[in-house]
């Protein structure tokens, strides 16, 4: 578990994209952002929500676990790097094993991207480069006792259920405080395979 | 957390420590945050001698955001061979490390490949811009001026400032204006900002300015926003309006609109476009009605209250949910949780200014802030977020048609004696008051102006009614722009000063709270550029004026400033330099150097008045000035979107940006039967538009937004009305009549055309000629491959 980790308050969210442009100066990326902007209820709300790496803990990274060159590295910390760029073999495992949608893969080069919790800040004991911009505070690295002394009565969660497997993450979000639910449900059920109804 | 059955979670098992020389966090806590202080904005700091090793050499240089008048800190990142490369947080008092989008990508434009660096002239419109050398265009500036004035007076030359410069260089726009050029004719862009809260302040409070800073917001218990897209406008500014809301206040969201902010509020009052002071003229009522009102403050501190109380109350809340078109128990529940609170604000900008009764709407809020005794203290009070970087300090020093530096009136013989006293001049010589910017452009129209420098606007997007615009001026025989990029305006000039941006000189901004804050040269101007003050006083020079305009740089024009400004409400003479490098900012009046600044006013219960009461007035609604009909039934609104800044001129030009929001929309309710992306057309009385339709329910179905920051022909100016406030002479962009209807084909809707000039790039260019519109209220679309230039 790391001591201080992003975490993710959608409730905050204003769409605004700093964390998309921010991520991009970040050196780590070398101008490509590692950051999904999502707008949840397009039509009916201007609700958002940034989607960054989640750093899986448990099981460890599915991404670094399916890929098949030993191209992600997992830091002793808990961060969950990108691609190791003389490993990889752009082969997207990653891609389909993510959970969370977040890796990308950049197909002219054959590479993996995806957000390294900017390792070259975080490293010197600064926020990443997305939670230090974010003007909102929806994204907010810390720990858990800072971000609760600045949001009184905060709750947050970590582990998150995909059908039967439950995925707890290194990234945590914030969730309603009057509607604490444990493990949060993930992504969509499947009700349907080749036609064949499959709900349990 | 509390259903979680095991004992960790993320930080529970964190060595409070952490891993090895973190900073400290930067806490949102109300103690540390008065403004001027240093507690936040030494807290982090950037160990730039630790990183970037592939940018050995690098230096960061502490400055402010050019764009909004929040004034964010940041540092640009220079390197080895001087040049700005890019940007990195600072921790500065306002800030606090945020950044929005536009701060991010500023640094973009320093060197971008689309700078003027030489001067443009062409001696008539039907000609090419040439480049030529500055003696020429300096000269034939120089000519044309003489020839116009000797032909037509002194009066037929004007010159139209803007609120982006330096306080420095608008205090120069208005002492060369009448100076130099001895013309009473000078205005600038901010009269199309926050002039209604600023004429508001002044008759109400003796002074225009916010009365609190922004970190009384987390102090609050009810925060009251009007009329402000504050996510999208001010989004740095959520995380103090979320900071309150963690503390419990109450959220109160005025706006036609479910925006960012107004989505989380607890109560959002989406009224009808328009009818603000009807709105806080019944919450008025209501408070008077049910005892809320702080009477022994009212007594003591006020005069005219008796009149605004008895104009309140001819607006019921039956009758006013009529005129808004909102649940009249809506208006009570405002009325009871604003006066109820034991602090409150209330933050207002351009959706209440922005009418032709902008003065008014903006008198009720303090009305309503004063009846129930909320002003002057911490966490209660009044302010006004201004649009533009130095929308506050831009107006200040003399850039406006009626006012002289410190405020001082032009029509008044001791304020008028006091200048001429600095500047070395007779008092006959100094001209009287002259028009506003909209005004100044029907005189355009009518050719009683026959010539005109602009330094650093675009009025060709940025005012209403775009072909009085354009016909205004295409009928100046002479028109000179000072850029650093070929805006749509400089496009139709006879001559174009290339000029430096924010980071290429030293300068003062005031932002939104009147805090003074001090933005540090970065780079040398690319070679061929000057900076607008070596032009204002090359030009005067070439006038015969160059005994008042002996400026060699910044900081001489600035001290001349604090002396022109000594003894007034704006009163600057204690703001140094240094200072201003020793502290987050210095709010004014500042009378002498060892006085800490005035961030809160009124504290003392005081106003600027020479009765130290505020003056409260009684207001009559009206109907907007384009009335419904038949033909006509709906309202158009506009705005802005996060991605852009006003114009467009310079956020047009960056990649990320582009892609972000590469075209304007037309948000309408589902209940017209649009389906997202469809053209629809939206026509007014000045015009006709089409523009891909964004169909969501966070918009009033009587009502269309479009933002405003592109040219035509997707200008939201083409269809907006020349109408202005009386008082103030702000246009009355918020409201007008309009129809909407199916465009039919998808060609219908053009792609924004580029900049004569552009260098396009490829990812810009795929967002440009993109057919889909926006997919959300804010105009973004997904951000995957939204890669710099």
């Amino acid at each position: 578990m790391m001591g201080r980790t992003i975490f993710i308050d959608p409730g905050r969210c204003i769409g605004c994209q700093a964390c998309v442009s921010a991520c991009r100066e970040c050196d780590s990326h070398r101008g490509k952002s590692m950051i999904h902007l999502d707008y949840t209820d397009e039509g009916q709300s201007v609700a958002s929500l940034p989607t960054v790496c989640m750093h899986c803990e448990d099981p460890v990274a599915p991404c670094a676990e399916v890929c098949p060159a030993d191209a992600i590295l997992v830091t002793a910390d808990g961060v969950v790097q990108q691609a190791d760029t003389t490993r990889c073999i752009g082969c997207a495992n990653c891609v389909n094993a993510c959970p969370f949608g977040v890796p990308k893969i950049d197909l002219g080069a054959k590479l993996q991207l995806k957000c390294n919790l900017c390792y070259d800040r975080t490293a010197y004991g600064l926020a990443p480069m997305c939670a230090t911009v974010c003007p909102t505070g929806a994204l907010f690295y810390g720990t858990v006792e800072e971000l609760q002394a600045e949001r009184p009565g905060v709750q947050v969660a970590d582990t998150f259920v995909f059908g039967r497997t439950e995925v707890r993450t290194g990234v945590a979000m914030v969730v309603p405080a009057d509607k604490v639910q444990w493990p949060v449900p993930g992504g969509l059920p499947v009700v349907e395979i080749n036609g064949k109804d499959v709900r349990p | 957390m509390t259903a979680d059955p095991r004992p960790a979670h993320p930080g529970a098992t964190a060595d409070p420590a952490g891993p090895s020389g973190r900073r400290a966090a930067v806490p949102l806590d109300p103690s540390l945050a008065p403004p001027g202080t240093r507690a936040f904005r030494d807290a982090g700091g950037i160990p730039a001698d630790q990183w970037h090793a592939d940018q050995n050499g690098e230096t960061l240089v502490p400055t402010h955001c050019c764009f909004c008048g929040i004034q964010c800190g940041m540092y640009l990142r220079v390197n080895r061979a001087g040049k700005v490369f890019g940007v990195e947080p600072r921790n500065h008092d306002i800030n606090r490390m945020r950044l929005c989008p536009k701060g991010i990508n500023a640094y973009q434009q320093v060197n971008h490949p689309d700078r003027l660096t030489a001067p443009l002239m062409r001696r008539s419109r039907d000609e090419e811009f040439a480049e030529v050398s500055w003696d020429e265009a300096l000269d034939f500036t120089v000519s044309e001026i003489r020839r116009i004035q000797e032909m037509y007076g002194k009066d037929a030359f004007g010159l139209l400032g803007g609120a982006s410069l330096f306080s420095e260089k608008t205090y120069l726009v208005g002492k060369f204006a009448r100076v130099a050029l001895k013309t009473k004719h000078v205005d600038y862009n901010g009269r199309l900002c926050m002039v209604s809260a600023a004429g508001a302040n002044k008759l109400a409070f003796g002074i225009d300015r916010a009365g609190n800073p922004f970190s009384d917001i987390l102090l609050t218990d009810c925060l009251l926003i009007a009329g402000s897209n504050l996510g999208e406008c001010f989004p740095v500014l959520t995380q103090y309006v979320w900071g309150a809301r963690d503390r419990g206040a109450t959220l109160i969201v005025i706006d036609p609109r479910e925006t960012a902010v107004a989505r989380t509020a607890d109560i959002h009052v989406a009224l009808k476009p328009g009818t603000d002071s009807a709105f806080f003229n019944s919450v008025l009522a209501v408070i008077v009605e049910e005892g809320l009102t702080d009477e022994a403050y009212l007594a003591e501190h006020t005069t005219g209250w008796e009149e605004v109380k008895a104009k309140a109350a001819a607006y019921p809340p039956s009758r006013a949910a009529g005129i808004c078109g909102v649940p009249a128990e809506q208006i009570v529940q405002v009325a009871r949780t604003f006066a109820r609170a034991p602090k409150a604000m209330a933050w207002h900008a351009r959706g209440i200014e922005h009418h032709s009764q902008g003065v008014e709407n903006c008198l009720t809020v303090i009305n309503l802030c004063a009846a129930t005794g909320h002003i002057g203290k911490p966490g209660a009070g009044y302010g006004t977020l201004t649009g533009q970087g130095n929308g506050q300090g831009g107006r200040e020093h003399g850039q406006k048609a009626d006012l002289l530096p410190g405020g001082r009136s032009i029509l008044n013989e001791e304020h008028r004696r006091q200048i001429c006293e600095v500047w070395g001049i007779e008092e006959s010589e100094l001209p009287t008051a002259g028009t506003s910017m909209m005004e100044m452009v029907w005189q355009m129209q009518r050719r009683e102006i026959r010539g005109l420098i602009g330094i650093c606007n675009n009025p060709f997007v940025s005012l209403p009614n775009y072909r009085v615009v354009k016909e205004g001026y295409d009928a100046i025989e002479f028109h000179a722009q000072f850029d650093f990029f070929l805006s749509e305006t400089a496009a139709n000039a006879h001559v174009v000063f290339p000029v430096t941006t924010w980071a290429e000189d030293d300068g003062v901004m005031a932002n939104a709270e009147a805090r003074v804050v001090k933005h540090n040269k970065a780079q040398e101007p690319p070679p061929g550029v000057r900076t607008d003050t070596w032009v204002m006083c090359e030009l005067a020079r070439r006038l015969g004026a160059g005994d008042k305009f002996a400026f060699a740089d910044s900081r001489e024009v600035f001290d001349e400033l604090r002396v022109a400004s000594r003894g007034t409400v704006i009163d600057y003479y204690g703001i140094t330099y240094e200072r201003l490098e020793e502290t987050g900012g210095i709010a004014w009046p500042c009378p002498s150097t060892d006085h800490p600044g005035t961030p809160r006013l009124f504290e003392d219960g005081r106003t600027y008045h020479d009765d130290g009461r505020i003056h409260l007035q009684a207001v009559e609604w009206h109907l907007p000035v384009d009335p419904y009909s038949d033909e006509f039934p709906m309202s158009l609104t506009t705005g802005r979107t996060i991605a852009h800044f006003l114009s467009g001129n310079q956020t047009r030009r960056l990649g990320a940006l582009v892609e972000q929001s590469p075209r304007p929309w037309a948000e309408v309710h589902p209940s017209h039967g649009f389906r997202t992306g469809e053209p629809v057309r939206v026509t007014t009385r000045r015009g006709s538009e089409v523009f891909p339709a964004l169909v969501t329910e966070a918009i009033r179905p009587d009502t269309v937004f479009v933002p405003y920051h592109w040219p035509v022909p997707t200008a939201a100016n083409a269809l907006t009305i020349d109408a202005l406030d009386p008082r103030s002479k702000i246009p009355e962009y918020k409201v007008c009549a309009c129809r909407i209807e199916h465009a039919g084909e998808l060609d219908l809707v053009p792609s924004p055309p580029m900049a004569p000039g552009h260098v396009a790039y490829p990812e810009t260019q795929v967002s440009r000629t993109d057919p889909s519109p926006p997919t959300s209220p804010q105009g973004r679309g997904t951000s995957e491959g939204a890669d710099a230039p």
